[in-house]
């Protein structure tokens, strides 16, 4: 069995803190899940799923095929509504909130069937995720004020900045559907960091990228935690991935969490292998 | 009390009426996914060749009823071969404007053939009805039509059940690839739903113009549009629905009109409608499948 | 000087702009020459009104993407208010200009409060769902207006709601002095026909200028955003719900306003002239002009409008020749082995399918 540690009434997985201090749950967490669970009919989809993520930790989500991944995910970003369990985000209760407002409370997401704007440009798609962040009213967008002048001005300038994340601003005027694959996941990344979260969910990032394209997408990974100072979590199949980048790893089997820990432990972890069966050995 | 189930005899019969071309308009919405505006004209189009046969040949009622059949069988083919095949990969919308280029089509064609004025239509059915029933307003063509729609519902309820062509035909409105990676001719199978539509649509043709007898190149539009609502309110695709909804529209209208505003009979189907939507988004029957994410 | 024009859609948008005032140029050059014929003189207003109700409801079905089919009704709504307001207040105000602006205001406001309280039901249903109910909530319209009886006198204005068919003019009570506005089934009659080509002119580039800008400002994106990936919006912080109805509010004002300088260009008009066949109407200038594209609904309204006039010498196969070239130019711009064939023979034409970006 994998450790844990009971703290204040939750479970919260070791390795964030044991690993990288600066990067202490118990002081800062971004997340915190609890007793959090879903049920489609009569199904259990998912169960009991405690989870703490700190303020700048890189957190992963595995488990097979089916085990709940993608319905973690929307239940923290509310697409779904929680049948039980409270999520905390920074401390704030999102109970009863929409999916646009908690996003607004701090969560921002990708998908893992890609969701771009297809028919408007890789810039507006930047700019629709900068909504909130550049604002102004819609009448001054009608009667082009100084305030539309200006906010859009600042809103090209950072979807440029946010688009040279991944080197992407010479295809600012290019429509997002025609991109190709890669393309338009690193977009959706873009996207959502300009919505200014405190705690970006990819889901399968790398997910039909080849190595060297999922190469360069670790480094970024690390790159956009460490230059906006945001925790991260990730769903992911590619285990050179999740193992090389994640602080903690959290594994999901049958909407249960069967392992938490660090990728060290999570490897030697028995039921993590039984779960996998040969798959692990891939990794 | 009589007077309450009167109007409640007024509203079945008309309900069943509806009711017919609601279990068309679902075959036909459940299999194409569109909103086929040009129904309520195949309607007009029955009850106009069986005026024809009946008023200028002088043939027996059920001739014309066989004749109208065969006819709106046969245009339903068409217009689904003509206009609506060629835009099976195309936007909701163009398919939406073409079923509407086909509705102005049929009535502006009726009308240059029949003209504008409207026409006579005599009852189709007539035979003597019990005096104890007479008294509720019950007529030979209310029972017809209540007895007619029944018959129909059962056997499109077996036909798509326990018919080759009618698992085709589910299997093609769930899924077109899928069923016609399984060896389902999907064409044809489309086209057949066209074709049992639009022969629903004729006999309610007919029972419409039996009730209410003015006949013109107009004459479908309201009862299609009503039709399409009742089969929305019965959940959209599913058969019982439709009946249901057919029927239950029928009453409601005819209550309506009887206990609170004749000018206001329609806005009070509607507005049940809408009400009906807001608390079960997919109708009385209808399953509700949210977006996967 | 004209750096900003660099920008396509700014270019795309500021020819809209040219093309509506050399036309409107042109036609008042040609109508005080007398070179219009009278049949289509008589349809210069209400040409200019249908474009009003094509670029707005080209706002909620090409930008917003919510099939809306009644939207005559805010038309309804917004003449026979603007018809009101223009009758009481012709003894108050004698300037037939502002009281048109102030009909056309009364107009675009009634109808805005009108689709703010139709959207927020309706706004809750999306794809064919969301068109019957307002198809559903056109036909309530109509009906509900057709119940109306008003009429103005030195006391104020007098109204009645005929929910049994029963009242007549009669029943409101006028003075000697009053007149009767709006009459039930029969409609509004003796109406001042107020509405000039100017007036309709001036409506078409405020209804231009207030789409094109929205489009182009944060809320156009969101809305954009909406129809393209309703999840995806909601997930980057977009009210859905809130965008929807910007647009449906929006487009219902700008309705209401066409319908008022519609209604004010008529003596006599009846309740049942806003009927489905009405918004249907519209709704083929908006998808044969391209969704989205302001431009494009302009001229497909214009055309449209002046056609069946022009074929007036044929006509009982007028109509007949209309449905069929709909349904052909729908097969033509959507099948796609015969877009095929055109892309091949005539290279880089645009299709209405393409121009859903809104991008005139």
């Amino acid at each position: 069995m994998p450790k844990f540690e009971f703290e204040r009434g939750k479970m919260v997985p070791v390795p964030s803190h044991s690993i990288v201090p600066e990067r202490d749950v118990d002081s800062a967490p971004v997340l915190e899940a609890l007793h959090l669970g879903i049920d489609f009919g009569g199904l259990k989809a998912v169960e009991d799923f405690n989870l703490t993520i700190g303020k700048t930790e890189i957190a992963g989500l595995i488990g097979p095929n089916g085990a709940g991944k993608t319905t973690v995910f929307n239940l923290l970003t509310k697409v779904y509504a929680p049948t039980r369990g409270t999520i905390l985000l920074n401390g704030n209760d999102t109970s009863g909130k929409s999916v646009y407002q908690v996003n607004r409370m701090g969560i921002a997401r990708t998908f893992q069937n890609i969701r771009l704007f297809n028919t408007m440009t890789v810039e507006e798609n930047v700019k629709v995720g900068l909504h909130n962040t550049k604002a102004y009213s819609t009448l001054s967008g009608i009667l082009r004020t100084p305030a539309y002048w200006r906010r859009e001005a600042e809103a090209h300038e950072r979807a440029l900045e946010l688009l040279s994340i991944f080197d992407m601003q010479d295809l600012a005027n290019h429509q997002a559907g025609s991109l190709p694959y890669g393309a338009q996941r690193r977009l959706e990344i873009v996207r959502a960091l300009a919505t200014n979260p405190s705690l970006l969910l990819l889901d399968e990032p790398a997910a039909g990228m080849n190595p060297s394209e999922t190469a360069e997408l670790m480094e970024n990974i690390v790159k956009i935690r460490d230059t906006f100072n945001i925790a991260i979590m990730l769903i992911e199949h590619d285990m050179s991935l999740v193992m090389n980048i994640c602080e903690g790893i959290c594994v999901l089997n049958f909407g249960k969490v069967i392992a938490k820990g660090t990728p060290e432990e999570i490897q030697s972890n028995e039921a993590v292998i039984e779960a996998y069966l040969g798959k692990q050995k891939e990794a | 009390m009589t007077v309450f189930l009167q109007y409640l005899v007024n509203g079945l019969s008309m309900g069943s009426v509806y009711a017919i071309i609601a279990l068309g308009y679902t075959m036909v919405y459940g299999i194409a996914k569109m909103l086929n505006f040009a129904h309520g004209d195949v309607i007009m189009i029955g009850a106009y060749i069986s005026f024809v046969v009946t008023s200028y040949m002088g043939l027996p009622a059920i001739v014309s009823v066989i004749a109208a059949v065969a006819v709106c069988t046969a245009l339903g083919i068409l217009i689904e071969g003509l206009a609506y095949k060629p835009l099976r990969q195309a936007g909701p919308l163009a398919v939406l404007i073409t079923a509407i280029g086909v509705s102005y089509f049929l009535q502006n064609a009726a009308q240059l053939i029949w003209g504008a004025t409207p026409k006579n239509f005599t009852s189709i059915v007539s035979f003597p009805v019990p005096a104890f029933l007479k008294a509720y307003n019950v007529s030979a063509v209310s029972l017809v039509t209540v007895i007619a729609c029944l018959l129909i519902m059962a056997g499109l309820m077996w036909f798509t059940g326990k018919t080759k062509m009618g698992k085709a035909m589910r299997a093609v409105s769930e899924d077109k690839a899928a069923a016609q990676l399984m060896g389902i001719n999907v064409n044809r199978t489309i086209s057949m739903t066209f074709a049992i539509g639009s022969a629903l649509a004729a006999i309610a043709g007919v029972l419409l113009c039996s009730y209410s007898p003015v006949l013109q190149p107009t004459t479908g539009s309201m009862p299609g549009i009503k039709a399409f609502t009742a089969a929305v309110f019965g959940g959209i695709g599913s058969i019982p629905g439709a009946f249901v909804g057919g029927i239950l529209l029928g009453i409601i209208e005819a209550m309506a009109q009887a206990y609170i505003s004749t000018s206001l009979a329609n806005s009070i189907v509607f507005g049940v409608l809408i009400v009906v939507l807001l608390v079960k988004p997919a109708g009385l029957f209808g399953k509700y499948v949210p977006e996967k994410v | 000087m004209f750096k900003f024009l660099q920008n396509k859609k700014t270019r795309s948008d500021f020819l809209t702009y040219a093309l509506v005032i050399l036309a409107f140029i042109v036609v008042s050059f040609l109508k005080d020459a007398g070179m219009i014929p009278r049949m289509i003189a008589g349809q210069l207003v209400p040409i200019c009104a249908y474009i009003v109700m094509a670029i707005s409801l080209n706002l909620v079905v090409g930008v917003a993407g919510d099939l809306s089919l009644g939207h005559a009704g805010f038309m309804s709504v917004g003449a026979y208010s603007g018809i009101v307001a223009a009758m009481s207040l012709s003894e108050a105000i004698p300037n037939d200009t502002v009281r048109l602006v102030i009909a056309l205001i009364v107009g675009a406001a009634c109808a805005a409060l009108a689709g703010f309280l139709i959207g927020i039901p309706v706004l809750r249903l999306s794809g064919d769902y969301l068109a019957i109910v307002t198809l559903a909530f056109g036909e309530i319209i109509k009906e509900v207006v057709t119940c109306l009886i008003v009429g103005v006198d030195e006391r104020g204005l007098h109204v009645l709601f005929n929910l049994t068919g029963k009242l007549t003019v009669d029943n409101l009570g006028l003075s000697e002095t009053g007149v009767a506005i709006i009459k039930g089934a029969q409609g509004a009659s003796g109406t001042d026909m107020i509405s000039t080509l100017f007036a309709g002119f001036v409506l078409v580039m405020v209804a231009l200028v207030i789409v094109l800008n929205l489009v182009r400002s944060r809320t156009g994106r969101a809305i954009l955003a909406v129809r393209d990936n309703r999840i995806a919006a909601e997930s980057v912080g977009i009210s859905t719900t809130k965008y929807r109805m910007i647009a449906f509010v929006v487009s219902a004002a700008l309705a209401g306003a066409a319908g008022a300088l519609f209604g004010n260009s008529f003596s006599q008009l009846s309740a049942t002239k806003f009927d489905f066949n009405m918004s249907i109407l519209i709704l083929v200038f908006v998808v044969l002009g391209g969704l989205g594209n302001m431009r494009g609904s302009i001229i497909a309204a214009t055309i449209l409008t002046i056609l069946p006039e022009a074929l007036r010498q044929f006509s009982d196969y007028r109509m007949l020749v209309y449905a069929i070239v709909l349904i052909l130019v729908m097969i033509g711009t959507n099948n796609d082995s015969l877009k095929n064939l055109v892309a091949r023979v005539i290279p880089k034409r645009k299709t209405s399918e393409e121009e859903v970006s809104a991008d005139a």
